[in-house]
């Protein structure tokens, strides 16, 4: 079990933090959003249900749009664009 | 299978009539029925313990819900600038200063206020030092065990065992106590059973801390009123006017700048300000639900057990116990731990207790256990359930939300839950409880040494943020598929 942070594609990003417990899946999140450039996708895999609650308050603080939030069986997949 | 819900772009599985989660939580809620009908029918007086139990198992669904995590306060903030928790949970104190103040006034509260001294501040800071590593605080770490995250669970076996021995340990510890303190201690004339002088926190307990004062703000001030004592002392002045600084500092501080620039606003005048502060405290809603939520049962909790210790004619249920022919464990003054309200660590400092105790250790021949809480057997001990109740609480709702997962820890979380375990049980066991006991319970009845507790964790949480992410950082640096 690591964290895996990969290019998917043309600006868009994976970050796998599945595994990982609070305080990490946010940290990782707002590490790998410092590497995007503006308008690049990040897709976050997480498993840590309160993780979600801060990378939501995260993203709204810094501008950055999370625009899709899938949740299965206690797995999260969220997108989430890097704003300007 | 997947469905779209009502909120655009959340997604989640499609459920049949009733989905396994479902049917799992509604197990368990059955279980814990049956389970307290077969203790009634074995005897009614039972009834003491399983109060306890649906408490707990209250707060297990309001901790869940609100995500309710001291941790995830001081450590959000400092780490990713998020404010969420902590205005949530400073919104919760808010409102449950207000419910221990109607407890208080109708006369069954249970609050005693706690020393204050340095020891606040010094056992805050290696607590909040500890909570940025386990990932969650004491009352979160059970919730989050509910979820099936067990390396919460082994940061509760951690508290438990750090804080038995920390409560029960002489030798090189000794090394720490002032000759004052010993001679303090021996002055207080202890049961000949207990030997205050061979451990460390005996000295510390009876030699230092009975000395110190300990005493609310109403009856600092001489309030005499018992309404105004405990609405306008206890409550306002020592809960509500403290938060409401704390919010505003937090919202200019880590708020303002992101809402302003959300809302497309360039000049904020005292308008937009308070819209932004509002739109701070909706963000944070959930958390301070559950805080009212929490206040409301606590109060309840107290009033419950009051009445029950009235009908019994008991002031502590190992009275109850003794009756009922269990006199194993009990302390010298034939008494167990029996808060009758929301707390944490000591009774999860009995777990580990009567562990090492059934394994030979000595350890009744102290204050802690031998004198004040006893050491029952885990299967009699009423707050001990409470814990498993908040467990199977938090539990209920997980599955019901379908956030449930089993999670092994890896060797490095495992690691940090034990180690930040051990500090946290280390720290609550010096500032005399952990972030319910020494903050909650206390800055919402007036007692101002919670303020010291929370100055004290912020910057143990804040040095403990530092070194994490010089851990984080120093990791991704030797991983090159990780390349953060």
């Amino acid at each position: 079990m690591a964290v895996k942070f990969e290019k998917t594609g043309d600006g868009s990003y994976m970050l796998d933090v599945c595994g990982y417990v609070c305080p990490q899946p946010q940290m990782y999140t707002k590490k790998a959003l410092q590497k995007l450039g503006v308008g690049d996708v990040l897709t976050v895999v997480f498993d840590n249900p309160s993780s979600g609650e801060s990378i939501i308050s995260m993203c709204e603080s810094d501008g950055n749009d999370l625009f899709d939030q899938n949740n299965q069986n206690g797995t999260s997949s969220w997108k989430i664009r890097k704003g300007g | 299978m997947v469905e779209q819900t009502g909120m655009a772009g959340v997604v989640s599985e499609r459920s049949p009539a009733v989905h396994k989660g479902a049917r799992y939580a509604a197990a368990i809620v059955g279980a814990v029925a049956v389970g307290s009908v077969l203790a009634l029918a074995a005897d009614t007086r039972w009834i003491y313990l399983l109060v306890y139990v649906w408490f707990g198992l209250v707060y297990g669904l309001f901790l869940q819900y609100g995500r309710f995590c001291m941790a995830s306060a001081v450590r959000d903030l400092f780490a990713v600038g998020v404010p969420r928790m902590a205005v949530g949970v400073l919104i919760a104190v808010a409102l449950y200063s207000l419910t221990a103040a109607a407890v208080t006034v109708a006369g069954f509260s249970t609050f005693h206020p706690n020393a204050m001294g340095w020891h606040v501040l010094i056992g805050g800071a290696i607590f909040g030092f500890g909570i940025i590593f386990t990932g969650g605080c004491a009352s979160s770490s059970l919730y989050k065990t509910g979820e099936g995250n067990l390396g919460a669970l082994l940061v509760v076996v951690s508290i438990s065992f750090s804080q038995a021995v920390m409560v029960a340990a002489g030798g090189w510890l000794n090394w720490f106590v002032p000759a004052s303190w010993t001679e303090s201690a021996i002055a207080k004339d202890m049961p000949e059973e207990l030997a205050v002088t061979e451990t460390w926190f005996d000295q510390f307990l009876a030699g230092h801390i009975w000395d110190l004062k300990s005493t609310t703000v109403a009856q600092m001030l001489g309030m005499q009123d018992p309404v105004i004592a405990a609405f306008v002392g206890n409550a306002l002045l020592s809960a509500i006017l403290p938060t409401a600084a704390l919010l505003i500092a937090l919202y200019y501080l880590a708020y303002r700048k992101g809402y302003l620039r959300r809302k497309g606003i360039q000049h904020a005048g005292l308008r937009e300000d308070v819209r932004g502060i509002w739109s701070m405290f909706t963000s944070s809603r959930n958390t301070a639900i559950a805080g009212l939520g929490l206040g409301i049962f606590a109060g309840l909790q107290m009033w419950v057990t009051g009445a029950l210790r009235e009908h019994y004619r008991i002031f502590n249920f190992g009275e109850l116990l003794a009756d009922m022919g269990y006199t194993e464990g009990l302390s010298l003054q034939y008494t167990v731990f029996d808060p009758g309200y929301w707390y944490i660590t000591t009774q999860e400092a009995q777990w580990g207790g009567w562990v090492l105790n059934k394994l030979g250790v000595e350890n009744m021949n102290n204050i802690f256990f031998g004198l004040d809480n006893g050491l029952p057997n885990p299967l009699i001990n009423a707050p001990g359930f409470m814990s498993i109740g908040i467990i199977l609480g938090a539990a209920v709702l997980a599955l019901t939300r379908r956030e449930f997962k089993w999670k092994v820890p890896s060797l490095e979380t495992a690691t940090f839950a034990i180690v930040g375990g051990i500090l946290m049980g280390i720290g609550a066991r010096i500032a005399m409880g952990c972030n319910i006991g020494a903050f909650f319970a206390t800055v919402t009845n007036g007692d101002l040494s919670g303020w010291v507790f929370l100055v004290g964790m912020a910057a143990g949480g804040y040095i403990g943020v530092r070194l994490f992410n010089w851990w984080i950082d120093w990791r991704a640096s030797r991983n090159d598929e990780l390349a953060l």
